[in-house]
């Protein structure tokens, strides 16, 4: 059922963005299904709507509006732009029959930047400008403290590239960090040997099997990763408190892990540009697994705002930083990405939950 | 008034079924020609039996036409969402076994469990430039198997049959079948992954939950339950 009223908020929430400079911007509902699933994998598909036709194949009903709008900035040869949009995005539920199939999303992204903090503390202020609510609770992060913790090991670049795939997928991230560390044995060594009987099929060539056994066998060799450095990995993903705190300790974390060094002055320096923007910035707490779950191209500052109701604590908006994304989605040279996102619905429902 | 229960109506499946329900006092017979798919249960009165490919069962029951069914674990988990919300599985009935799996070619000597089937599916993808290819008819098992154990850089391709040819046809890097005894697997060049069990599958008899059932009917729901409680 089309609720009005919601389209209304939704207009009113976007035209605060608008207000901010961001220019009202639409895409297609149909998107190409054979991109996004390359781009997301296989779990966008138990995620969104596939439909098709005999001349365009399968397409996808827009499961977000980030990966289109990042792709009409990249198409449009803009070297900046800030946009914002109202409409509606579809979400397959396996599930879950109470979760919505259909929901309006309103939302702001911010192309161009180099890593600016102004560019984050614009885009986190202006979501919650627009979400206007006096009980919002802020959940802060950053994705750059554990990549940079990881891009500093000291073990092979097979190892580090091993992990940097699996941040997003914490369960996984942490079997292999303690495969690593020698907690678990290994359990191939790459002992097999390629036999001239064995008939070779498939697409994957005897080379790479053998490629892969060369890699098994250094990897006994390799020096497990040091009991150090796992236990500041592991102190990063736990870490939740307010920023003072967690500097302080990321500085100590810095004498075992230098890369850390660059990752923390840039949080001082976004701690900066939200204190100029008027955010008070002791309140504001760090948590160091937030937004690791959520979306895998976000790899820097993650924010979320929810609130609360007698029933749960719902996230009313969310975003971040996602240079990755615009990466993989083939910009050259130094682009950078912010973006954020609001559920109006979801205001709508905590503060009739509130009543 | 009736229930109606559906079976599977082609080959072994039926006939250890008929054979299944024979030893709990409910005699099974197919009646008219024997093309014509059709069948009567003894024993018991107010009980209608539907021929169905096993297949369609799931379907059937999640839509409230048929109050029984026996179909395979696997087809069940499959095809319905949330399936203990709507159905319940009475008995397990001790044959129809088969488990679904996950095979890769027997010369990925380098690849044991789905630790390595991961990072196969990572180094794969960097050679080849696209994700490494499972073919399966059981799509959200095997994603929902995979998600959980975090495996990355794969995507399914759509198999309904000759799943084990896919491989050496090269429209595939790897396959999630059923198996039963691995012969078929074996005969492809394929072998199962240690940790690659996604399902162990049977045959099984499924039923509405007895609140779902009309009042009226629930005096031989009852019946038919204890006729189930004391086999031959």
């Amino acid at each position: 059922m089309t609720d009005l009223s919601l389209w209304a908020k939704a207009e009113q929430i976007a035209q605060v963005l608008r207000q901010q400079g961001a220019v009202a911007i639409d895409t297609d509902v149909l998107q190409p299904a054979d991109f996004l699933l390359d781009l997301y994998g296989e779990d966008i598909r138990a995620r969104a709507y596939v439909t098709s036709d005999p001349l365009r194949g399968d397409l996808m009903l827009r499961p977000d509006y980030t990966v289109p709008i990042s792709r009409a900035f990249l198409d449009s040869g803009e070297k900046e732009a800030r946009y914002s949009y109202v409409g509606t995005v579809f979400r397959r539920q396996e599930s879950d029959l109470n979760r919505a199939n259909e929901y309006i999303q309103v939302g702001y992204e911010r192309f161009g930047d180099r890593n600016e903090p102004e560019a984050e503390a614009d885009v986190f202020c202006s979501i919650r400008e627009a979400l206007d609510h006096p009980n919002l609770s802020v959940q802060t992060g950053d994705i750059q403290i554990l990549t940079t913790a990881v891009q500093g090991l000291r073990t092979t670049p097979e190892r580090r590239a091993a992990l940097m795939r699996h941040i997003w997928r914490p369960r996984r991230f942490r079997s292999l960090l303690e495969k690593y560390a020698g907690l678990k044995p290994a359990t191939n060594q790459g002992q097999a040997r390629l036999s001239e009987e064995i008939p070779f099929i498939g697409l994957r060539q005897r080379q790479e099997v053998q490629a892969r056994l060369d890699i098994l066998q250094r990897e006994t060799k390799t020096e497990p990763i040091s009991k150090i450095e796992l236990d500041l990995l592991k102190e990063i993903t736990q870490l939740k408190d307010t920023y003072s705190n967690v500097l302080s300790v990321l500085r100590d974390f810095a004498v075992d892990l230098p890369h850390l060094t660059d990752a923390i002055d840039t949080i001082e320096r976004r701690l900066d540009a939200l204190s100029k923007r008027g955010i008070n910035t002791d309140e504001l707490i760090f948590e160091g697994s937030f937004g690791r779950t959520s979306m895998e191209y976000y790899d820097g500052f993650v924010f979320g705002f929810s609130l609360r109701t007698k029933m749960a604590s719902l996230q009313v908006a969310s975003g971040g930083r996602y240079n990755a994304l615009l990466r993989q989605l083939g910009a050259v040279g130094n682009h950078g990405a912010v973006g954020g996102v609001i559920r109006p619905a979801l205001l709508q429902q905590a503060k009739e939950e509130q009543e | 008034m009736s229930l109606k229960l559906g079976i599977p109506s082609k080959g072994r499946l039926m006939e250890k079924t008929f054979e299944w329900f024979n030893n709990r006092g409910m005699a099974f017979r197919k009646i008219g020609s024997d093309r014509e798919y059709a069948a009567e249960i003894g024993g018991i009165n107010g009980v209608e039996l539907v021929l169905l490919s096993a297949s369609e069962i799931p379907r059937e029951l999640a839509a409230g036409r048929i109050h029984l069914g026996i179909t395979g674990t696997d087809l069940v988990h499959e095809k319905m969402v949330n399936w203990p919300s709507k159905i319940e599985a009475l008995e397990e009935l001790g044959f129809g076994y088969a488990n679904l799996i996950i095979a890769v070619p027997t010369c990925w000597v380098d690849v044991d469990t789905l630790d390595d089937f991961d990072a196969v599916c990572a180094a794969f993808r960097k050679n080849h430039g696209f994700r490494l290819r499972i073919a399966t008819k059981y799509h959200r098992l095997t994603r929902e198997f995979l998600r959980d154990a975090g495996v990355a850089d794969y995507q399914i391709v759509d198999s309904q049959g000759a799943t084990e040819g896919t491989v050496k046809n090269q429209t595939a890097e790897a396959i999630a079948d059923i198996t039963t005894s691995g012969q078929t697997l074996k005969a492809n060049h394929l072998k199962i992954l240690k940790d690659g069990l996604i399902l162990k599958s049977q045959a099984t008899l499924f039923s509405l939950h007895r609140g779902s059932i009309d009042e009226a009917d629930r005096p031989i729901y009852d019946e038919f339950l204890a006729k189930l409680d004391n086999p031959k």
